[in-house]
């Protein structure tokens, strides 16, 4: 061996594979401004689409009149529902099993929801004729507060279903009721509710948000009428899904459409539902035969595409009073606006939101969800969560405070107490899921004792101590929460999407020269799949990452994939790339064993390639075994190398972590400070530690915004009172809290590298971890539950309705 | 709809178009002048997608006319990169320290990072985050856009770069 020959570490560092903080392939061309978003895209010929939308809430259209729009030199097309029932597309069905108006159709149910669409030369004058359409609206009564929408005097919504008994998950009760969904032992529940030394009881309400990612929704259509082709370039987190509904609901045969995301300016859950602007922009392309694009603006994005949350919990504990749960019980009041477009698995009306149990031992529980209508925009989409998720875990989160506080008990030594155990792991919850790792206690004590957290505790007292005194008008809150998470739907036994199973799948190929290509089925909206995938592969077979090109979102190339939400493309995706992988090296191993004239048995894999087992320097590198296998394969071996895997999942992933907020709040004005946010995350084993500590970093700044500031609030007209960036929030940089990042190791047993996926664990943890710190603050001068957001006034109010305010 | 002449410099290069009166800035330069780099988030200016440097000043290109831009010098991210076609200081920092994720604000934030070191090269934590407080972030909560910024001021006066204990 001379100087020349690479060490173990070189060779191994050259890879830049699982565990490495390597640098993002992305960001030579984000940097430069050269991504290519939808709306960079500019064909020949392309129109512009644009939206007339509805200003009420809830009314009758009497009559649209578009002849002076059509007069508008360079406005070339307007269509309306009358148009699109000509091609049976005035109507279209939701993931959740129910329809949806594309275009209003004899009435409108939410404000700014579509009413025409408007086709022009430009976007300028789309926007002109949008402009010179008119419609004669009939303002009905509104209802959307879900709480009055099953009253009996409540007005009709959806007239179109108002006779209909049953849903599409059951019997309804009312005609505004969407379904019931009941899980759980109730009996057993009800009986730990009769023994119980302690209960609580609190309704909780997590508000209507929005994902809103700074691209908004946006696509061009191209129907190319000669060949009977359709392509479009759209802003979708699930390419192929998006392909197959397009086929179902059009006549175009799936092998004649072209479905491409290329760059997305972030998703968060926004960009996987089928908008009517998709829709309109296909039948305007096949109308005019010319490419259209369709872009909407902020105020659109935030008024009328997916909303999340919307979730009005009940929830109910039941304890000895040592302080040991022995039962839970919860009730949601579901908003799911004014047309059920939930994207969550078909099986699952409230998505995973029995998960509700938390991290918690609970020998039983029972859960029912009431689904509404409402006149809001359609959606209940899974924000930057699993489904359902951080609704279940802000749940949990705050009734366990709430019973540590009926308990006089500190809430971390609550949960410390609760928590089930590792050596419980897999563990069967009582609402149905077996949880697959964890180690709960080890993650919370080393949270408490990074934070300093008895310190914290005595000087929280201090400070209470000193403002009854009047002191301070300043006080300390403290907010512990610890999430389990349930992610990587998901198996085909129980999960599917419109009846395609939730697999994923990845194709490699490695070329002659020992570079590769991996196509996937999942798309990429900022989380990086282009370095992070490469890194799987790399420690797989031997490649160094900088030679594997990951690409995604054309469905003419890509395997067939259901996409990227609910945290699944670490735990699907990722789990499809390692088995592809691993086909490759077993062929490699057999192209190995041939040509170093051994028994495949005798090979053993070290790093970069094979050697032979006590012959170190008998070896082959994948680079060699590469060009073998199209130069001089094996007699009988089929030539090349590359594999397909689809993988089915054979459970969820339960990513957890323990969060906790220190935050002061002065009464007087409301405002506070977060002094210090510690976010501790197990996602299992960690392929870049500079990415996860981004997408955490981002998590906790969307949960940050949630919980202090956001809220899609409608009055009694429904009218959205604050539908802008002027009011919703979106947080600066001067806003934004400093991070501090921490983890623990728990391998996934049943995931091939052990990974549970994180992007979505912060937002799920932080949520809680914000609300508790006030709701801590508040604690101690009485009253047991703030709603969020927590923004200066409702601190104010919460000071002021606790006579703080003298 | 009448059309007016503008000419400005983008770039550096001298460039001369009609333009309607209603024109954006962020418009002709996207759909005009190809320069797709400068990104559209919100067109009521609070988001900083669209953020441009004209005439040694930060503007959001999506609320100035093209017509307000006449005979102004305009910079947009696809004038950062060395003259040699490699990342910049402020560019390569901004990978470094992973300050970016989707890429959507990431030209607006870079724009923005540019004149914000002009104008003052060894700005503080604080001041660069009011000075970027005009552009949103909704991937990396800015922790790391902080770092990449206070890396390439570094770098440009010359001064070794101390990463700040979390």
């Amino acid at each position: 061996m001379n100087d020349m020959t690479p060490t173990r570490a070189e060779r191994e560092a050259k890879l830049e594979g699982m565990g490495c903080k390597r640098k993002r392939v992305e960001d030579v061309r984000f940097t430069q401004g050269k991504g290519n978003y939808v709306d960079d895209i500019k064909l020949p010929g392309m129109l512009f689409g644009d939206m007339v939308r509805s200003p009420y809430g809830h009314a009758r259209i009497k009559s649209i009149d578009t002849s002076k729009a059509l007069k508008v030199p360079g406005v070339l097309a307007v269509i309306t529902a009358k148009e699109l029932k000509g091609v049976n597309l005035a109507w279209m069905p939701t993931l959740a099993g129910d329809v949806q108006m594309v275009l209003a159709d004899g009435k409108v149910l939410f404000q700014n929801q579509e009413v025409a669409f408007v086709v022009a030369t430009d976007r300028y004058t789309a926007a002109d004729g949008v402009e010179a359409v008119d419609v004669d609206y009939e303002e009905l009564p509104a209802c959307c507060d879900p709480f009055k929408s099953m009253a009996p005097d409540a007005p009709v919504l959806r007239e179109d279903i108002k006779d209909k008994k049953d849903g599409a998950h059951g019997p309804r009760k009312h005609y505004n009721h969407i379904f019931e969904w009941a899980v759980g032992d109730k009996t057993l529940t009800d009986a730990a509710f009769n023994k119980a030394d302690v209960t609580i009881k609190e309704l909780i309400s997590y508000q209507r948000v929005h994902p809103s990612p700074l691209e908004t929704c946006q696509c061009v259509a191209s129907m190319d009428k000669i060949r009977g082709e359709l392509t479009v370039w759209g802003t979708f987190q699930a390419p192929h899904v998006i392909r197959t509904v397009a086929s179902l609901i059009s006549t175009i045969p799936e092998h004649k459409i072209h479905i491409i995301a290329p760059d997305i300016g972030g998703g968060f859950g926004n960009k996987v539902g089928a908008y009517p602007g998709y829709i309109c922009a296909i039948v305007a392309s096949i109308v005019t035969g010319k490419p259209v694009k369709w872009v909407e603006d902020k105020i659109e994005n935030l008024s009328s595409t997916s909303f999340a949350r919307d979730y009005h919990m009940t929830a109910e504990i039941a304890a000895t009073k040592d302080g040991k749960v022995t039962g839970l019980r919860v009730h949601v009041l579901a908003d799911h606006g004014a047309f059920d477009a939930c994207a969550d698995p078909s099986k699952w009306p409230a998505g995973f939101f029995n998960i509700v149990t938390g991290s918690y031992d609970f020998p039983t529980a029972h859960l029912v969800v009431d689904g509404v209508y409402t006149n809001k925009p359609p959606g209940g989409v899974a924000y930057r969560c699993s489904f359902r998720v951080t609704e279940a875990a802000y749940c949990i989160e705050r009734a366990m405070d709430i019973l540590a506080k009926r308990l006089n008990m500190d809430p971390a030594e609550l949960r410390l107490r609760n928590f089930i155990k590792r050596e419980q792991f897999p563990y069967q919850s009582a609402l149905g899921w077996e949880y697959d790792s964890g180690d709960y206690h080890t993650a919370l004590n080393k949270g408490l004792e990074v934070v300093g957290y008895k310190q914290l505790r005595a000087e929280q007292a201090a400070k209470r101590e000193a403002f009854r005194r009047g002191e301070t008008r300043e006080i300390m809150g403290i907010g512990v929460s610890f999430f389990t998470e349930i992610v990587g739907a998901g198996p085909s036994k129980n999960c599917d999407i419109l009846g395609l199973a939730m697999f994923d799948a990845c194709e490699i190929r490695i070329h002659p020269t020992g570079t590769a290509i991996a196509r996937m089925g999942t798309k990429s909206q900022g989380q990086g799949h282009e370095t992070t995938y490469a890194q799987i592969i790399a420690t797989e077979i031997g490649i160094p990452a900088d030679n594997i090109m990951v690409e995604e979102g054309n469905t003419d190339t890509a395997p067939y994939g259901l996409g990227t939400y609910g945290s699944r493309s670490t735990p699907v995706a990722g789990a499809a790339i390692a088995m592809a992988a691993r086909k490759i090296k077993a062929k490699a191993q057999m192209i190995a064993a041939y040509q170093l004239e051994v028994h495949e048995d005798d090979l053993e894999w070290d790093i970069d390639g094979f050697r032979v087992k006590g012959l170190p320097e008998k070896s082959k590198s994948m680079k060699d075994l590469a060009w073998a296998s199209y130069n001089r394969p094996p007699p009988g071996m089929e030539p090349g190398l590359e594999a397909v895997s689809y993988y089915d999942p054979p459970n969820m992933t339960y990513p957890f972590g323990a969060y906790i907020c220190v935050m002061d709040v002065d009464v007087d004005t409301g405002e506070y400070k977060v002094r210090k946010f510690y976010a501790l995350d197990d996602c299992g084993t960690r392929i870049n530690p500079m990415i996860i500590e981004g997408q955490v970093h981002g998590g906790l700044t969307e949960a940050f915004a949630i919980a202090m500031g956001q809220e899609l609030k409608y009055d009694e007209r429904g009218n959205l009172t604050g539908g802008s960036l002027m009011d919703y929030f979106l947080p600066t940089a001067v806003e934004t809290p400093h991070w501090t990042t921490d983890f623990t190791v728990t391998p996934s047993p049943h995931h091939p590298i052990g990974a549970k996926g994180v992007g979505e664990s912060p937002n799920v943890g932080g949520v809680p971890a914000f609300s508790n710190a006030i709701n801590d603050a508040f604690g101690f001068m009485g009253g047991t539950h703030i709603n969020m957001p927590h923004d200066h006034w409702r601190n104010w109010e919460a000071a002021h309705k606790l006579g703080m305010h003298g | 709809m009448a059309k007016t002449v503008v000419k400005m410099k983008i770039n550096g290069a001298d460039v001369e178009a009609l333009v309607e009166a209603r024109t954006l800035l962020v418009h002709f330069l996207r759909e005009q002048q190809n320069l797709t780099g400068t990104h559209i988030g919100c067109e009521t200016s609070h988001c900083g997608a669209c953020t441009v440097d004209m005439n040694g000043m930060s503007v959001k290109s999506c609320t100035v006319f093209a017509v307000q831009a006449d005979g102004a010098d305009i910079a947009t991210i696809e004038g950062m990169a060395n003259a040699d076609g490699t990342l910049s200081v402020l560019q390569e920092s901004f990978r470094q320290m992973h300050g970016l994720q989707c890429g959507y604000c990431t030209p607006g934030m870079i724009m923005r990072a540019h004149r914000l070191l002009k104008e003052n090269p060894d700005p503080t934590e604080a001041e660069i985050r009011m000075g970027i407080s005009g552009n949103l972030c909704r991937c990396t909560g800015y922790q790391n856009i902080v770092k990449a910024i206070q890396l390439a001021a570094a770098k440009l006066t010359g001064r070794t770069y101390v990463e700040a204990a979390e």
